[in-house]
């Protein structure tokens, strides 16, 4: 036995001593095994694949819709102060002996020269507008010329109405734009006149629609002076001779302003109303759109997130989906895994292995997942449909929340093939 | 050099107790060719797992390479696996879609042999076992023989101590038998490797140099083979 031709394979190997698979092999083996399977690999996929794009899809036109909501509302005005008369705890509209909202209330506003636009009065009340060709019966809101500022009034055709008009009880009247719309179609309504009871009103403008609208749109009203309103169309008058208004508003110039606002002006009113000196309830409300915006985006934020977490089911059954396959795989893949621990496998290889498979299934799923559910809200921002522009915070929690079902879900196959035995592995059929 | 002294094994399967092995002596000094014989039951399939460090006994000693492998944890016992030994098993257990050299490189990926020597040495041993032409075949497109050829070059590629082979012709036809059992022979001549088959056919057994009989859990038979094969 010296006379050896060939002796190359037999000098013992220089290894690092290192037992068990590096990271870049572990991924390759695991590759491997999810290559030579591509239909498996892909419907096992599949259901990671339809929960990730539903979860991204609905949480980005969640967040589209509620921010087109809240920005709605922040178009209205969110440093606008709107002044009711009503107790606090009764909601708007009028309620037992109380004394009315009237002009006074609305001049002692206007003598305290805050930092504000306006105040500026409203009295609104029902009355049928009739044009040539159709008549409706329309809220009619009667103010003054601060409303298109403290408002953000824009015009789509003619002018708002002026101080002059105001001051002259001119029978002049602007249009909400479905009003509008409503009397006199696509036709030109400025420069018509329109009979609000009765009244012959000169259209001098009509409003760009406004949308929304917290309380009553304005886009079905029609809106004429305030002295007009309360001298020729109403009866206006309370009982002391005052001239009654329904809500006051007014808009702060800087929002942090506020809070001070508000309290001064309730003390104004307080005094004005004598309800300091028996301690009385206030007999008005004071309402600040942003504390409405608020609460009405934490409501938007609920419903997104709900959306979201039914979406998350989907996602749950593909994790489960995947334990499946694995499970399956383990089983038909016993003799191999058996042959790899009889050739010097750990079981902490085969462990990462199939956690690998898991992790890399779930991973590629949840990839394909954000880019299909992207294609809805993408090409809806882009042909200005809706804006709803994909935010990294739904493919951050998408693709960590796949990657957690693909350790969660994986764990259990990959403890099975581990600790098989390798001499049953290895008889396996 | 296996040293086993008074091995037993005991497996409890419920309620009743198997004793498969019931004191086994026997000593392999590396450079030898030795077959397993027995008839089934006879416990040369739990002496061969043993020998192939895939269990451990119940008692007794078993010292491979110095190595007491008795009292080894089962990562230990990988280690020992990997280096040590080389299978070779009747079904060849090829992975079917990886091509022959990836076939032969696979066990040394767990013993941290670096890239290109992994695939220098499973080259040579290929070419060792004559498939040095079928590197890219993968096992469907390979003979039963041929798969077996490759099945013995990822045994003996990582050199190791020990080349067990269970039944390894229990799935192929006479002729390509004696092709695998001529290899095996001169493997053992040119290359000095240590070869143990564990068969139930004296035919297959007569290959060898040594011929050890298992029957009830002991050895009843140690020869040497004078008549071998050539």
């Amino acid at each position: 036995m010296s006379n050896q031709p060939v002796r190359r394979v037999l000098e013992p190997v220089s290894d690092t001593g290192r037992n068990g698979l590096d990271y870049r092999e572990l991924i390759k083996v695991s590759l491997d095994s999810l290559l030579a399977n591509r239909l498996r690999t892909f419907l096992t996929m599949l259901g990671i694949i339809i929960g990730v794009a539903s979860v991204v899809s609905l949480m980005t036109l969640g967040n589209g819709a509620s921010e087109a909501i809240t920005g709605q509302f922040s178009a209205l005005g969110t440093n606008v102060l709107t002044i009711f008369n009503s107790r606090p705890n009764r909601g708007p509209g009028q309620s037992g002996n109380i004394a009315p909202l009237t002009m006074s209330d609305y001049k002692a506003i206007e003598r305290i020269k805050l930092p504000i636009v306006g105040p500026v009065p409203q009295f609104s009340a029902n009355a049928t507008v009739a044009a040539p060709a159709a008549d409706k019966s329309a809220g009619i809101l009667g103010t003054t010329a601060d409303y298109a500022k403290v408002q953000s009034v824009t015009m789509a055709t003619g002018s708002f109405f002026t101080d002059a008009n105001v001051q002259g009880a001119s029978q002049v009247v602007v249009l909400g734009s479905s009003l509008k719309t409503y009397l006199f179609g696509s036709g030109e309504a400025v420069g018509e006149t329109v009979r609000i009871n009765s009244l012959a009103c000169r259209v001098i403008g009509v409003m760009a629609s406004k949308g929304g609208g917290g309380f009553g749109s304005v886009d079905d009203q029609a809106l004429v002076p305030i002295t007009l309103a309360h001298t020729r169309l109403f009866a206006a008058r309370t009982s002391d001779g005052n001239l009654r208004v329904t809500t006051i508003s007014l808009s702060v110039i800087k929002a942090e302003d506020i809070e001070f606002t508000q309290e001064r002006i309730q003390m104004t009113l307080r005094d004005l109303r004598k309800l300091n000196g028996d301690g009385s309830e206030d007999d008005f409300n004071i309402i600040n759109q942003a504390s409405f915006l608020s609460s009405l985006s934490t409501i938007t934020t609920l419903l997104t997130t709900f959306l979201a977490a039914i979406a998350g089911i989907s996602l749950l059954v593909g994790g489960i989906g995947i334990m499946n396959i694995m499970l399956v795989s383990v089983t038909e893949r016993t003799k191999e895994i058996g042959l790899r621990r009889a050739v010097g496998a750990q079981s902490r290889d085969i462990l990462l292995q199939f956690m690998i498979e898991a992790v890399v299934l779930s991973l590629l799923g949840g990839f394909i997942g954000v880019v299909l559910g992207s294609i809805l809200p993408i090409v809806l921002t882009v042909t200005g449909t809706f804006n709803a522009p994909v935010t990294l915070n739904s493919v951050v929690i998408s693709l960590s929340v796949s990657l957690a079902t693909g350790l969660f879900f994986g764990i259990w196959p990959a403890r099975n093939a581990a600790n098989l035995n390798p001499i049953q592995a290895l008889r396996h059929e | 050099m296996i040293t086993i002294e008074q091995m037993t094994k005991v497996y409890t399967m419920g309620e009743i107790e198997v004793h498969a092995l019931r004191g086994v002596d026997l000593t392999i000094n590396s450079g030898e060719f030795i077959a397993i014989m027995g008839p089934s039951g006879s416990g040369k399939s739990t002496l061969m797992n043993m020998i192939g460090c895939l269990d451990t006994p119940t008692s007794g000693r078993y010292a491979l390479d110095g190595i007491e492998v008795a009292s080894l944890n089962d990562n230990d016992l990988s280690a020992v696996r990997a280096r040590k030994l080389g299978f070779v098993f009747q079904q060849y257990m090829l992975l079917p879609r990886q091509s022959a050299l990836a076939n032969v490189e696979m066990p040394m990926l767990y013993r941290g042999i670096e890239t290109k020597e992994r695939a220098r040495r499973a080259q040579v041993a290929l070419e060792l076992v004559g498939m040095g032409n079928r590197l890219d075949h993968r096992p469907n497109e390979l003979s039963g023989g041929q798969q077996q050829r490759v099945a013995i070059a990822r045994a003996l590629a990582g050199s190791p101590s020990v080349i067990l082979a269970d039944e390894p012709t229990g799935a192929l036809d006479s002729t390509t038998s004696e092709e695998i059992m001529h290899m095996l022979q001169q493997l053992n001549r040119e290359q000095n490797l240590t070869i143990i088959i564990v068969t139930h056919e004296s035919d297959i057994a007569a290959y060898a140099d040594r011929i050890v009989t298992i029957r009830d859990g002991v050895v009843t038979t140690d020869r040497k083979n004078e008549v071998s094969h050539v």
